[in-house]
């Protein structure tokens, strides 16, 4: 670990620090829906929306009408993603330069859930797969409304909490379209620039063929991968002397894949890739991307509910898991990997012949160790799953950082909108937790927390690791299942394990080695994704509708506060607990087993 | 609950928006992009004698001894910027070990003087990676000099003018971009006398 490394962690922090007031305080005003300096321009663009679309703008949704329109939404929209990968071959179409054949069926199911629910996992190559129209009208589109989605049903929770005596939660596809117009639309205007001068592509020409400047000879590959012989037996080697480049509008869908967590790359390597993630300043911007929005909304939460006081609670607990996570990953990324390292391996008389740079295997030159570890913490404290680094690749420790941070559920600082909703979640659990220590009925800024309440909070707290462990427990008691992993040994489980609990919380990042581009997989992750989508929205909506019709309970001397030291450290407990207990096994069959192995030499 | 209503609004925005943030967005960020910043927004492709040789941002394979070396590449066959990857070898992988260990072998004869810089024995996660490290290009300095003619000095002061420092001196971390630095060595030494031409293939 270097002091410039932590110098640029803790730059990160501050950034995101100083931006989550004057954001989230914005945010809060688009969703009151007061008035902002964006009036001039959105205002005419919103009203033209409304009358293309049928939608009353007056009028306000109990919380089954709510949850309605956005499954509605989410099925129609899904059902557009599908039929386009599906036709993305027809010849009129527009911007198919490669000639990209039809997406194949399973694949084409799992892509649509995967972007509809905001995961945004790819059992694909992205440049090899999706045609520039599918990338844009249907990928990066579903980038802009899954996000524009999870803030819409994080405000609409906020408003259960701070309304009083009434029962509409606000209109969902009101706050769809503010929340697209008002603040994600501006920022990715100027996101998307700045992203272009730093050198991510924005073009929609065909791939370009380079001459290369040393053509050199490597084995011919088989059609099973590996290097095939001629007919003399030798390895049969082919001269490679052109590099085709992929291009395509990068720049638009970089900055919505940031900027709303969805995380799905325009090119397979996504922000390794240098056409998506050029420069250190690039790679910066992109974080800060990825968590501005989720800080801030913890503004607009003490703002909404009059207590600010409870909403820097919050970032609080969030900051410190942060920092707790990215201090373990940086530290193992660093510490690198004994097996390549020690001079043992090289038998006696090795004078050690390399340098401990920390472990490197899947990292990029330009982001080094701490940028690496440091993007690996934030793509998975959000649900964003962008990657900088192939988290496959990763130390035990290091690989294991990001699949807690998903295992917590995404609430540190979380994805836009669903962080905060799971994160509101865990605020229920720990008022409970808190009220039965002193024995009265817990309340939460002056709504008196029942037992419906905190059985919706269970079922969202429940459902999370019943799917995960059981279609992890499905894939590796089967061959359709074991023959996917990349890796042997305990790596392999951390593999699948790693891609239900990513598909699961909706993250989308991977331990890519993994060859999920099966029936079996594809269907399964699937099928984890809408359930950890909706099977979510569903109860956290109804806590909202349960709790807006409630009336305000002055705080007396037995209410527990909700804000200060004492509720953030509780906070981070219940947080702990409830993840780390739920999948402690399953954790020690994966990383912590290979850990130990790694330590002790053992190679598979 | 108004089903109906609210899946034909469903339907409805669903088009609009896709027309407006799917289509319209990427196309005007396009328009911008091609006005504003043509080079970026296109690859920042480099040519030489009017063929188009590869881009500054992507890397490339070299395996003449007279050229710098970049990393290990799990892309495609190498390098294959239509079809970006990482190895995704996991830590405890004998198949990482074993790449490892055969390539310090192989670079520990090149220069039995210096100990192997980490980025020259791992591959990248994109498969693209442009650069190597300040000590990786250190590393090879010996052998270009032997294999040019050159002196290693002059090889060094030309590694120099192609490093790239940390952005804002704090962000990211020192780098050589390896196709620059070898056109750079192909072009120093095309007006050298004690440098030979390149040998044609």
């Amino acid at each position: 670990m270097t002091a410039n490394g932590w110098l640029q962690i803790l730059f990160l922090l501050l950034a995101v620090f100083a931006v989550t007031r004057p954001l989230g305080s914005y945010i809060a005003r688009v969703f009151s829906r007061e008035r902002t300096w964006m009036d001039l321009i959105m205002r005419p663009v919103e009203r033209a929306l409304y009358r293309l679309t049928g939608v009353d703008e007056i009028h306000e949704m109990e919380w089954k009408e709510y949850a309605l329109a956005v499954i509605l939404f989410s099925g129609v929209s899904m059902l557009l993603l599908y039929l386009l990968e599906r036709v993305q071959h027809w010849a009129w179409l527009p911007w198919n330069p490669q000639k990209l054949p039809a997406v194949a069926p399973a694949l084409a199911f799992n892509t649509a859930a995967s972007f509809t629910t905001n995961t945004n996992w790819q059992s694909y190559t992205p440049e090899t797969t999706m045609s520039y129209l599918t990338q844009m009208a249907g990928l990066a589109y579903h980038n802009w409304i899954s996000a524009a989605a999870g803030i819409a049903l994080a405000i609409a929770f906020i408003r259960g909490i701070s309304r009083r005596e009434q029962k509409a939660i606000g209109n969902f596809w009101v706050d769809l379209v503010r929340g697209t117009l008002w603040i994600l639309a501006p920022l990715c205007l100027i996101g998307a620039l700045l992203l272009v001068s730093q050198g991510v592509v924005q073009n929609l020409r065909p791939y370009d063929t380079a001459e290369l400047v040393d053509p050199y000879q490597t084995p011919t590959l088989g059609p099973d991968g590996k290097p095939a012989n001629g007919t003399d037996g030798k390895p049969m080697m082919q001269t490679i002397r052109q590099q085709v480049i992929a291009q395509g509008p990068v720049a638009s869908q970089e900055i919505i894949k940031e900027l709303g967590t969805n995380g799905g790359g325009f090119f397979n390597a996504n922000s390794a890739h240098p056409f998506e993630n050029p420069t250190p300043f690039t790679n910066f911007l992109e974080m800060f991307a990825i968590l501005a929005i989720p800080s801030a909304l913890t503004y607009t939460l003490g703002k909404m509910t009059g207590s600010q006081r409870h909403g820097w609670a919050v970032w609080g607990a969030m900051a410190f898991l942060f920092l707790a996570g990215v201090t373990t990953a940086y530290w193992a990324e660093a510490r690198g990997n004994p097996l390549l390292t020690s001079a043992a391996m090289h038998g006696p008389g090795f004078s050690g012949g390399q340098t401990n740079t920390g472990n490197m295997e899947g990292k990029e030159v330009r982001f080094g160790v701490a940028n690496s570890a440091l993007f690996a913490t934030v793509t998975t404290d959000t649900s964003c799953g962008a990657v900088n680094s192939m988290h496959d690749s990763f130390t035990p420790l290091g690989g294991m950082v990001p699949l807690i941070n998903l295992m917590l559920g995404e609430v540190i600082f979380g994805g836009v909108g669903a962080g905060m909703y799971g994160m509101l979640v865990f605020v229920i659990l720990s008022v409970f937790i808190a009220g039965l220590m002193v024995g009265r009925t817990p309340e939460y800024l002056g709504k008196k927390i029942e037992a419906y309440d905190v059985k919706m909070a269970m079922l969202v707290i429940l459902i999370f690791p019943l799917v995960i462990l059981v279609f992890t427990a499905i894939s590796v008691l089967h061959p359709f299942g074991t023959s996917a992993m990349a890796n042997p040994g305990p790596h392999g489980f951390t593999e699948v394990l790693y891609a239900f609990t990513s598909a699961t919380a909706n993250n989308g990042s991977g331990f890519n080695g993994l060859s999920a581009n099966t029936p079996w997989y594809n269907t399964s992750l699937a099928i984890s994704m809408l359930l950890g989508r909706f099977m979510m929205v569903l109860p956290v909506l109804a806590i909202a509708g349960n709790l807006v019709r409630k009336k305000q309970v002055p705080a007396t001397l037995g209410t527990f506060p909700v804000t200060g030291p004492l509720f953030t450290a509780l906070l981070i407990g219940v947080v702990l607990i409830v993840g780390a207990l739920t999948f402690f096994p399953a954790l020690s069959l994966g990383p912590i087993l290979e850990h130990l192995l790694m330590r002790a030499g053992k190679t598979f | 609950m108004q089903m109906k209503k609210n899946l034909v609004t469903a339907f409805l925005m669903t088009l609009v928006t896709t027309v407006l943030l799917g289509v319209l967005f990427p196309l005007a960020i396009t328009g911008l992009a091609q006005v504003l910043f043509p080079r970026q927004a296109n690859g920042e492709l480099i040519t030489r004698n009017g063929k188009l040789i590869g881009s500054s941002l992507i890397g490339q394979q070299f395996s003449s001894p007279r050229h710098f070396h970049s990393r290990p590449s799990s892309a495609g066959a190498g390098y294959d910027a239509g079809n970006s990857g990482g190895s995704n070898l996991g830590p405890t992988n004998a198949s990482l070990v074993a790449r490892v260990q055969g390539d310090t072998k192989r670079l520990q004869a090149e220069n039995p003087s210096a100990a192997v810089p980490m980025d020259l024995l791992t591959s990248s996660g994109s498969g693209l990676d442009p650069h190597i490290s300040p000590e990786a290009a250190e590393f090879q300095v010996a052998r270009i000099a032997k294999q040019r003619g050159m002196s290693e000095d002059s090889v060094r002061k030309l590694v120099r003018s192609h490093t790239e420092f940390r952005q804002f001196a704090f962000l990211g971390e020192p780098r050589v971009n390896v196709l620059e630095l070898n056109l750079g060595l192909d072009q120093a030494c095309s007006v050298r006398v004690d440098c030979e031409l390149p040998p044609q293939k």
